[in-house]
């Protein structure tokens, strides 16, 4: 139960690693960790990439989902979901073949039931739950990715929703159980909390772990080996960590 | 006269007993540990506790050029390194609109069902090692030696064997090679019965399998199972016939199907599996048409900005990447794995919810897991 996030940086130098953010506090909920980056969409603009003056090192772009040409037939499954949520905003993603739904939050578990139970191709299992974080992206920085086939029908679709650091998405694992671990891992290794999720708890990383590795914020490199050369350095690093604490 | 007779009065408390087991464990297949709560001798519930192996894969590979990752997936399914090669290949050959040559295809077709035999052969000898038949163990290393040499003679490693590359292969296969793999699918073909005769129809084995971990089709989709635990189950998918990748479009084979769902099925799919291997191995060398092991491919790999996700079969279940990429970087934006033993270890405590203690043993030697790729 790795609940207490303080929002303090695992490592104790800032390593070269990212070459952004001078403090590499990912630590999850912990407040404002991307502050460096988050003016990213500075006035109007918010979620232009490449804005020039950004801070961001090298903003990789939105997640392109570029939607379908026009010669591409959509199919069945992609129409009657069309069909059924008119007002749910839903925005079909193409590309090298994989068809992608992007739906709000709030909707998800809508059209998340739907994809399991539309008769033309049902989506019973669900294959992958995962994240990718676009930290450049000012608000709503977390994709979440939902891989779901369908047994009978033999196909694929992506589903995907967009949440900030706060938001809490909600579990799909009363709808697909085998969403229970990939969602824990999403936790662990993004910070994203699932509402309803029955048992949210780190998986890989230790319970005590702090941070979520893989944020694009979190470094690559731990403070590395510190070598003492006489038992002063020693104290005198014990006393700098002492006063650092009372602060 | 009348006696009262009484319910008898339990002896000792009753309570619940939570022991222990892992992570340093013969029979956990490496660092798994599980929190058993055990009734007398019946398991109520476990938890699975996992991550002792993590080593930040995904991580790793988003600093890494996309050449280079094919080397660190050989690190995840270490027992089956080829197949998690072909399938990084192949995402990034989709992302990119790459087209890889026929004979690559089929190269990569008879590697990848060799290394499946050789994954089911450490599963049956470890699997048969933990309810107690040390001999299948030792059969099973036996004829995995004749493949690893095979591997060592195509690319010079013998178990992480960066056997791929994006667009095709790395080496032609050497002269003479495809006659040594017929030789050995002859010697596979003759060593097959000799397993089966140690476990078929051993009556040890089949009071230690038979309706041990039974879990029915439909339970095993929604639960996530893939690759031989669910065709066990009666459900006819494999990642081979349904989105056919390599040659696969062009082999003959079945799919072997269970129908019970218990372990003496997953033990039966899986041996019959390793007869369709070495058919789709015969078909391949067969057919290996000539030509160039390399497509066009860049010099310089950068996908497109996009994101996709691939399967396919791996000897353990579906393992699929999920690749996003930035179109700027040499290196991929997300690296994602699907690991399969993963996501079959997550239906453990439904499976040995209600069995006795040893045959918690069983049953994860059932699930066939390889802890380098549940940890990652």
């Amino acid at each position: 139960m790795a609940d207490e996030n303080k929002p303090e940086t695992p490592p104790a130098t800032p390593p070269a690693a990212p070459p952004g953010p001078p403090k590499p506090a990912a630590a999850g909920d912990g407040g404002k960790p991307v502050a460096a980056k988050a003016p990213a969409g500075e006035g109007g603009k918010p979620a232009v990439p490449k804005a020039p003056a950004a801070k961001a090192p090298a903003a990789p772009p939105l997640p392109p989902d570029p939607p379908p040409p026009a010669g591409v037939e959509q199919p069945a499954f992609i129409q009657s979901l069309l069909a059924a949520f008119p007002d749910a905003a839903l925005q079909i993603g193409f590309w090298v073949g994989d068809w992608t739904v992007i739906v709000g939050v709030d909707r998800l578990l809508d059209v998340a039931r739907f994809l399991r139970d539309v008769p033309v191709a049902p989506f019973d299992f669900c294959s992958d739950v995962t994240a990718t974080d676009w930290p450049a992206r000012a608000e709503r920085r977390f994709d979440i990715v939902y891989c779901l086939y369908s047994t009978t029908e033999r196909q694929r679709v992506r589903m995907k929703t967009r949440v900030g650091e706060q938001e809490a998405v909600p579990s799909v694992t009363a709808i697909w159980p085998a969403a229970n671990w990939l969602e824990r891992e999403v936790y662990d290794m993004f910070g994203v909390r699932f509402a309803g999720h029955p048992d949210l708890r780190r998986i890989l990383m230790p319970d005590d772990w702090q941070g979520h590795p893989e944020c694009k914020d979190y470094p690559l490199e731990g403070p590395g080996e510190l070598i003492l050369e006489s038992p002063q350095e020693w104290l005198r690093l014990r006393q700098a960590v002492e006063e650092s604490e009372i602060e | 006269m009348s006696m009262d007779i009484q319910a008898p009065q339990p002896m000792f408390d009753t309570d619940e007993l939570v022991i222990n087991m892992g992570p340093q464990h013969p029979a956990t297949h490496g660092v798994l540990r599980v929190v058993l709560k055990l009734d007398g001798e019946r398991v109520v519930d476990a938890d699975v506790i996992i991550g002792y192996l993590h080593r930040g894969v995904e991580k790793l590979c988003e600093s890494r050029d996309w050449t280079q990752i094919v080397l660190i997936t050989d690190r995840m399914d270490y027992v089956a390194s080829a197949t998690n090669n072909l399938a990084y290949c192949e995402t990034v050959e989709k992302l990119m609109s790459l087209e890889v040559p026929r004979r690559a295809r089929y190269v990569r077709t008879i590697l990848a069902e060799l290394q499946r035999l050789a994954s089911h052969l450490v599963w049956l000898g470890s699997h048969a090692m933990d309810i107690g038949a040390v001999t299948v163990f030792l059969y099973g290393l036996r004829e995995r030696e004749l493949i690893l040499d095979l591997f060592e003679e195509f690319c010079g490693a013998r178990l992480t064997y960066n056997s791929m590359r994006i667009g095709g292969l790395p080496l032609d296969i050497p002269s003479g090679w495809d006659k040594k793999v017929l030789q050995f699918c002859n010697v596979m073909m003759q060593k097959l019965p000799e397993y089966e005769v140690l476990l078929t129809h051993n009556r040890i084995w089949l009071e230690r399998t038979r309706e041990v971990g039974v879990i029915s089709g439909p339970e095993a989709i929604a639960i996530g199972l893939s690759g031989p635990p669910l065709r066990a189950s009666g459900i006819p998918r494999d990642v081979r016939k349904d989105e056919p990748y390599a040659a696969y479009d062009e082999m003959q084979f079945d799919i072997p199907l269970g129908t019970r769902g218990d372990t003496y099925d997953r033990y039966l799919v899986r041996v019959e599996e390793m007869r369709q291997s070495v058919r789709i191995i015969r078909q391949a060398i067969e057919g290996i048409p000539e030509g160039p092991i390399v497509g066009k491919v860049p010099r310089l790999i950068k996908p497109p900005a996009g994101e996709t996700y691939h399967a396919n079969e791996s000897p353990k279940g579906e393992i699929g990447y999920f690749i996003a990429s930035d179109g700027k970087a040499t290196s991929p934006y997300r690296f994602r794995v699907r690991p399969p033993s993963f996501c079959n270890l997550q239906a453990l405590p439904r499976l040995v919810r209600g069995h006795l203690v040893a045959d918690v043993i069983a049953l994860i030697g059932t699930i066939d897991i390889v802890l380098g790729e549940v940890d990652r």
